[in-house]
């Protein structure tokens, strides 16, 4: 009997591959990388949020026992080693670049956040090290900090740094003031809105860690590091910080325990390994504790904005004008004025036909870790404003809040659609999406639910967020223009074993996202090459081609792209093998899922067929066709991609406690074309988890002096599974009309599309209470305060 | 962590003698003692693990009370069927202390004796009116718990007992720290015969009587007899997660979850 193989292509839920090795503990991560004689780094942080180092005195630590070396940044300014570069510069609104301050990889004359880099002590263990680090003595000068945006924006504020005045990093601004001013003044209604987007803490569940290696023999230096992008940290710490020789650079990512943004970014530590490893002749191993993590792995959101909204009076949106204030912290991270400019205004007309829009940022330096890219990243905080201030311009105007945003959707047929903030939208279906949302959360239903909870003294609530978000990043050509330094292709190479099997190496890197799954389907689905035989390499500079990474939810539709083009290139070539070997004209040759076929015959050719004659060529047109089957190909996005959805959350407030508990939690996301509807599913619950996290539970506090004092999970509120509601995902789909495989990417927008309608839902549960501001997270003591503050109002 | 000498004693007597080092840290889950450590916020010359002294183990009933030794885990209070007959909101409240794991490392001894502001144990030890058994001598709780992590114990002297009467009633509700998911307000109550006893922890440095509550109680035994009274939030801890304000209205809510609980 002829049992057929269970299907793996485009659309099956293939369990994940690399699953096996993760839940039995036998991945491999940088930590578990160890090598003869290698020693470890401790890295000394400041105390300080701001203070002027007078002089470091590491002559009592190195001395102590095991201790190899302990650097300083002076030590590094003589090897001239340079600053962590920034790859992304705005310009301001007169055209001036913006503030771009050094980033020193061991601070020399100032420290600028809790936790900035000091010195290194080098010794045979790590608690040897660290027993060193704390013998160093450093004489601070301490001065007053700018530890919040308001304080930092203050006239008089402390100077983060000596040269940026007002701490200003930029002031960015995208759309026509005048336009906008002219629409607002035709408006029959304005709402305007004060919002705070909390500042995050990623927490990946691997902290970050870094190994150096050199090798006297050769000159080469290898690199294992925590990264989301080793060709990006090859390209920056190689160039810019090092100056070593790419070709004699190796570095590799190998598994990597989460990243969620918090690893795309070019980390000081891992300049201080490579250096020392160079210097001392030995491999030097750097492993963060959970504290170091808090104080030094880049934060995210962090925005203070006013929003207006002009409506007629039928409640079309007439325009938006936006001002806000985004925290860079103390230094830019690599990718960080992007995250509020162009990752940020471009979103705002997120689902809606808005005509005109201004939106105005203010980027300013604090005494604060640095603020970057984290899951979703800008779009999450353009989504928050947007979704609460619909939500606000429903109640002012009387119209209902599912209405309003209906009223206001982009329709069907506007696709293509130019927004005025320089995206062009090239598909969605935004009242499908709602649509199928109301019906699986039964909304209808809701006031019924809303009564039930009344009578166990439960304030119950419901509300709803649409969203759009750009990625599938990006256009090279596009990005380079918007500031850019960096293109943002991705490669693939298909090398088909003479036996019919498949390596794939990509430059996108897999981190939790199920690439090794996902990708091995695209080579089932499109080669016929069961899963099994399919190996997916990634994550090494030395095996894999110049890519850049994943993040920005790009891995599917640019990597994925480079893949399938590269594919094409296979069964081009395959195609020539076939005709050769069948004595047919290549115009007549056929393929479909692994087999060649001469047109309208039985005469046919297995992928492994061809394969064994490319690499045994016996019967080969030699002279017209190289051996060997092995395809690159570079996919370079021609747009973004645009998922969208709407999110629904219920909740219930207890009015004695405060305490807000999820009950119900509602998606339907457009995500393109789905590969494997378990793993987005996964993602998306993910992401979702994220998202409830920020507007209920987790939230980065410094105190005036900017001491962080949620610095751990004893005070950082992380989302257990308690805290979540049974979460129900669903698509619906409609393709990427500009990528060969029509898919959007599913990695953020749960955490994009969640934050709003929980808040939605919160205040909806509170409407008794008239509020009309709510920052994140909504905690218990914050709602208790409102539900209080209420009733004393309500006595009085 | 610094380095340290490592000693397990099998007796309490060889213990107390190892602890006379002022310097050595008595060691019993851990759940305290090794964060610490592993942060370098204490550098004791040596450790002294209690975990091998018989004598302070098990659970037992004396008379009118359960004798619970030191080295009992939370895990095994909450399971135990003698505590459940006997006093059902003590193995409630160990069920409920942080999660599996600290309740299966954790011992009422090390909670008792740590006295932290946030943790559970110092709520039943109160209300119930619990004799702290040592190496020395018995002590009522009204006299043990001094203040935020100190207790009426020498540095040489080891709890290795607690002894809690058998009431008519008792219950405990509190409120979690959304982050560390220590107590953020808990309130035990007690009753025995004409005796109410009202226990708090979580809300102010140490746990202390709730005299007001515990008067209404006397002459009403119910929920409605504490809804008017209002805890005095001076004193009480304030942070990011609460105000104290928060936490005083928390008292008055756990209290009367308490009641409801105890029947």
């Amino acid at each position: 009997m002829n049992v057929a193989a269970p299907f793996e292509g485009i659309g099956a839920s293939v369990r994940r591959k690399e699953d096996y090795r993760f839940l039995q503990g036998r991945g491999a991560y940088t930590d578990d990388f160890n090598r003869q004689g290698q020693l470890h780094a401790w890295i000394l942080r400041s105390p300080h949020a701001h203070a002027r180092i007078r002089s470091v005195d590491t002559t009592a630590a190195a001395g102590m026992p095991g201790v190899v070396a302990v650097f300083t940044g002076a030590d590094m300014a003589r090897d001239n080693i340079g600053g962590l570069p920034c790859g992304w510069q705005i310009h301001n609104k007169d055209g001036s670049p913006m503030a771009e301050p050094p980033h020193p990889v061991i601070a020399h004359d100032k420290v600028r956040h809790v936790g900035d880099q000091v010195a290194v002590a080098i010794a045979a263990t790590r608690e040897q090290a660290r027993d060193a680090a704390e013998a160093i003595v450093v004489d601070y000068d301490v001065l007053p900090a700018a530890a919040t945006i308001d304080a930092a924006v203050k006239p008089g504020a402390p100077a983060v740094h000596d040269d940026v005045a007002g701490n200003l990093c930029y002031d960015w601004h995208i759309g026509d003031k005048a336009v906008m001013e002219a629409a607002f003044a035709q408006a029959a209604k304005v709402v305007s809105l004060d919002l705070v987007n909390n500042r995050l803490i990623p927490n990946a569940m691997e902290p970050r860690a870094a190994m150096g290696e050199f090798d006297r023999t050769s000159g080469d230096y290898t690199l294992h590091t925590t990264s989301q992008n080793p060709h990006v940290i090859r390209l920056l710490m190689g160039a810019n910080v090092l100056h070593i020789p790419e070709s004699k650079l190796r570095v590799v990512a190998p598994d990597v325990g989460g990243g969620f943004g918090s690893k795309i970014y070019h980390y000081a530590e891992e300049a201080i390994v490579t250096w020392a490893a160079g210097k001392l002749g030995k491999p030097v191993k750097w492993v963060a504790d959970r504290t170091e993590s808090f104080m030094s792995d880049a934060h995210g959101r962090d925005h203070v904005s006013n929003a207006q909204l002009a409506l007629d009076a039928n409640g079309k949106i007439l325009a938006l004008k936006v001002h806000t204030y985004a925290n860079m912290g103390a230094y830019l991270s690599t990718f960080a004025p992007c995250v509020p400019t162009y990752l940020y205004a471009t979103l705002l007309a997120g689902t809606y036909s808005t005509p005109v829009i201004y939106c105005e940022v203010k980027a300013i330096f604090t005494n604060t870790v640095p603020v970057d890219a984290y899951r979703g990243a800008g779009r999450p905080e353009a989504t928050f404003l947007l979704e609460r201030l619909m939500d606000v311009a429903a109640q002012e105007t009387g119209i209902d809040r599912v209405e309003l945003r209906r009223r206001n959707f982009i329709p069907n047929d506007a696709f293509p659609y130019q927004t005025p903030v320089a995206l062009q939208y090239d598909s969605g279906n935004y009242t499908a999406t709602l649509d199928q949302a109301l019906v699986a959360a039964d909304w209808a239903g809701f006031e019924a639910r809303r009564a039930e909870a009344a009578g166990r003294g439960k304030l119950r609530g419901i509300g709803c967020s649409t969203y759009v978000e750009a990625c599938g990043i990006a256009p090279s050509a596009v990005v380079g223009s918007l500031g850019a330094r960096a293109g943002l292709y991705e490669v693939g190479t298909i090398r088909v074993h003479p036996t019919g099997s498949v390596t794939v190496l990509t430059g996108s890197h897999s981190h939790g996202q199920g690439h090794e799954t996902t990708f091995a389907q695209l080579v089932a689905d499109k080669l016929g090459v069961p899963t099994a035989q399919v190996d997916i390499v990634h994550g090494d500079t030395a095996k894999v081609p110049f890519g850049m990474g994943t993040y920005g939810s790009r891995s599917l539709a640019v990597g994925g792209s480079a893949m399938m083009k590269a594919m094409d290139k296979i069964i081009a070539k395959g195609k020539r093998i076939a005709a050769h070997l069948m004595e047919a004209s290549v115009d007549d040759i056929e393929f479909e899922r692994g087999t060649f076929r001469v047109a309208g015959t039985d005469r046919t050719k297995a992928l492994v067929d061809i394969s064994v004659a490319a690499y045994v060529p016996h019967n080969y047109p030699i002279d017209e066709i190289e051996p060997g089957l092995e395809e690159t190909a570079f996919y370079d996005p021609k747009n973004f991609t645009y998922p969208g959805g709407c999110h629904i959350a219920e909740v219930e407030i207890c009015q004695e406690t405060g305490k807000v508990s999820m009950v119900n939690f509602t998606a339907v996301d457009d995500v393109g074309r789905v590969i494997n509807p378990m793993i987005v599913e996964g993602q998306v619950q993910g992401g979702i988890a994220q998202g409830i996290g920020q507007a209920l539970l987790e939230t980065c506090v410094y105190d005036a002096d900017g001491q962080l004092l949620s610095g751990s999970m004893m005070d950082y509120t992380m989302p257990r599974a308690d805290d979540l509601a049974p979460i129900s995902v669903a698509t619906h789909t409609t393709l990427c009309t500009h990528n060969p495989l029509g898919v959007k990417g599913c990695g953020e927008v749960g955490a994009i599309g969640s934050p709003p309608a929980v808040i939605n839902a919160v205040v909806d549960a509170l409407r008794d209470f008239n509020v009309r501001t709510l920052d994140m997270p909504a905690t218990p003591a914050k709602m208790w305060q409102i539900i209080n503050g209420g009733r004393r109002q309500a006595a009085e | 962590m610094y380095d340290f000498a490592y000693h397990k004693p099998t007796s309490v007597a060889d213990a107390v003698k190892l602890l006379a080092d002022p310097d050595a840290k008595a060691v019993s889950g851990g759940h305290t003692l090794l964060p610490a450590l592993k942060h370098r916020l204490n550098k004791p010359t040596a450790l002294v693990d209690l975990s091998g002294i018989a004598e302070m183990t098990g659970i037992k009933r004396v008379g009118n009370a359960i004798v619970i030794g030191a080295l009992t885990r939370h895990a095994e209070v909450a399971n135990s069927a003698e505590v459940k007959a006997a006093i059902p909101a003590l193995a409630y409240m160990a069920s409920h202390i942080g999660d599996l794991q600290v309740r299966n490392r954790g011992t009422i001894g090390g909670s008792v004796a740590n006295n932290d502001p946030a943790a559970d144990y110092p709520s039943a030890v109160v209300a119930l009116g619990a004799t702290i058994h040592t190496s020395k001598r018995k002590i009522a709780a009204d006299d043990f718990f001094l203040g935020m992590f100190t207790t009426a114990l020498e540095a040489d002297e080891i709890l290795t007992a607690v002894e809690f009467p058998i009431v008519d009633k008792a219950g405990y509700a509190k409120m979690r720290n959304p982050a560390s998911r220590y107590v953020m307000a808990g309130v035990f109550v007690a009753k025995a015969g004409g005796t109410v006893r009202v226990a708090v922890v979580g809300a102010a440095p140490c746990v202390f009587r709730q005299a007001e509550m515990e008067a209404a109680l006397t002459s009403n035994w119910s929920a409605d007899a504490v809804a008017g009274i209002k805890q005095d939030a001076d004193g009480l801890n304030g942070d990011i997660h609460g105000s104290a304000e928060y936490r005083a209205h928390l008292v008055g809510v756990m209290a009367k979850r308490a009641i409801v609980a105890a029947g």
